[in-house]
């Protein structure tokens, strides 16, 4: 079966070998979608990879969210979700004087966090990884979190193909939030408009080449 | 014959659509010309635009996000909060803008339309909010908005088992009619007009679907097939616009 865009209720296909996966339903030998998005089958799994919608935090996700407040033991950061997320002291990996918390997060900073567990309290972050900690300096814009593994590419190929042309350091958080570092401001505009260019057209196959053309035309 | 009939014995006569001649020259099946689009709105998570002849929708929809105020969250499901708002240039007298009895109705009638086909068991706590403005109104302005809100909430992502389509049937004078205008709204001949918004699934089941005026047993029926087979004309609109947003990009 050929991938394709289906609408909530469609029919995706009919047949007693097929079995329904993410965002599907088996009803009377016919897969149905459950959502909007792009149809796919695999071994005769069928799955709807949704095309919109808000984020859904995951555990072991590594985000850049915005702090939204500091707290006595912690701090609560924004990262997108329905649920506001919390790093506690004890994840950060290192001495914390806790009269001076702002010193180390203050409120509207941004900080690439990972997503350490997800409970009925609510999200738990965690720095206690390579490269965590607080965004210095670059452009930060949003895309849609759905989007992520596309601009992210396989093995992060597709990321590699942008940093390469523009000569940007790129960090894509999983929940849509992107940060842009360069050299100067063109360039990182530039890289914007390349990832921007890879979100319109994240349901299209052979988009590598695409994009390998697009830079071509646009240097 | 006398001049008592039961109202069953009116829908023979009724039902061969016969010489009835509607202000606009459609044919009593005949919807007006029917435009839809996704993505209308970009700061939202979904949005959508229903138009059918001069009646204009515009949806928008923003979540799950987290419910507030917290004491109407709920523990076991996530839920759906609909408004709907006619812009005070929508008709030709100016109205008053904001909330009035009429705007709270629809309000809810939207979100009962809604709420059969939207699963949102995964998401408790939290609230879908569906926006429906009408920016332009010829009658017939829930069932776009109802439209527009459905297609709205699929580009938005949220799981649903099936998608909705609204349309109102009439009666007027004596003979059943699809998608009524203002003009024949308003129209006083003989028993006068009866308007008949119903919803409905891809699958033909009846999600809303409402009455004022009067309306026999077997012409009721009559108007609910006539919903059917207009539902699925919709269907295919509001199917092929949110395809069209997708496949169009090349």
């Amino acid at each position: 079966m050929d991938r394709k865009i289906v609408v909530p209720g469609e029919i995706i296909i009919e047949g007693d070998e097929y079995l329904p996966g993410d965002s599907t339903e088996k009803k009377d030998g016919k897969i149905l979608a459950l959502r909007y998005g792009l149809a796919e089958e695999q071994n005769n799994l069928i799955k709807v990879i949704p095309l919109s919608g808000v984020y859904h935090p995951r555990r072991g996700n590594v985000v850049i969210g915005k702090i939204e407040n500091v707290l006595a033991n912690g701090w609560l950061i924004d990262i997108g979700a329905s649920d506001s997320a919390f790093l506690s002291l004890m994840e950060v990996p290192k001495y914390v004087n806790k009269d001076a918390m702002e010193e180390v997060l203050a409120i509207d900073e941004m900080v690439l966090v990972k997503i350490w567990s997800i409970n009925k309290r609510g999200i738990d972050l965690s720095l206690k990884s390579r490269g965590l900690g607080k965004v210095g300096e670059g452009l930060i814009f949003n895309v849609n979190s759905n989007k992520v593994p596309r601009i992210i590419g396989k093995e992060g190929s597709m990321i590699k193909l942008i940093k390469d042309n523009t000569g940007c350091d790129i960090t894509v958080g999983q929940n849509g939030t992107v940060l842009v570092k360069g050299s100067a401001i063109d360039k990182e505009l530039f890289a914007k408009k390349a990832i921007l260019y890879i979100e319109e057209r994240s349901h299209l196959t052979g988009l590598t080449e695409m994009v390998t053309k697009w830079f071509g035309e646009k240097k | 014959m006398t001049e008592f009939k039961s109202s069953s014995d009116n829908v023979k006569e009724t039902s061969s659509k016969n010489s009835f001649q509607r202000p606009d020259g459609r044919s009593v099946t005949e919807m007006r010309p029917v435009k839809a689009k996704v993505g209308v709105i970009p700061c939202a998570d979904g949005s959508a635009m229903f138009q059918s002849g001069k009646t204009i929708a515009i949806a928008a929809v923003y979540g799950p996000k987290k419910m507030h105020p917290q004491h109407q969250q709920n523990p076991r499901k996530g839920q759906l909060r609909c408004e709907y708002n006619m812009i005070s240039f929508s008709v030709d007298d100016r109205i008053r803008p904001g909330r009035n009895r009429r705007a709270m109705e629809i309000s809810e009638i939207t979100k009962w339309a809604l709420e059969p086909v939207v699963m949102l068991e995964d998401y408790p706590n939290q609230v879908v909010d569906v926006h429906v403005n009408i920016i332009q109104a010829d009658a017939g302005t829930r069932c776009a908005g109802i439209n527009a809100a459905a297609m709205a909430l699929a580009h938005a992502g949220i799981p649903m088992k099936d998608m909705v389509s609204s349309v109102s049937i009439g009666k007027l004078d004596k003979t059943l009619v699809v998608d009524l205008t203002k003009e024949e709204e308003d129209f006083e001949e003989g028993e006068g007009p009866t308007d008949i918004p119903i919803s409905m699934t891809t699958s033909g089941k009846v999600t809303h679907m409402q009455l004022d005026g009067k309306i026999g047993v077997k012409q009721l029926q009559e108007s609910v097939d006539m919903a059917n087979v207009a539902c699925k004309e919709i269907y295919e609109i509001q199917k092929e616009a949110l395809k069209k947003a997708v496949e169009d990009i090349k």
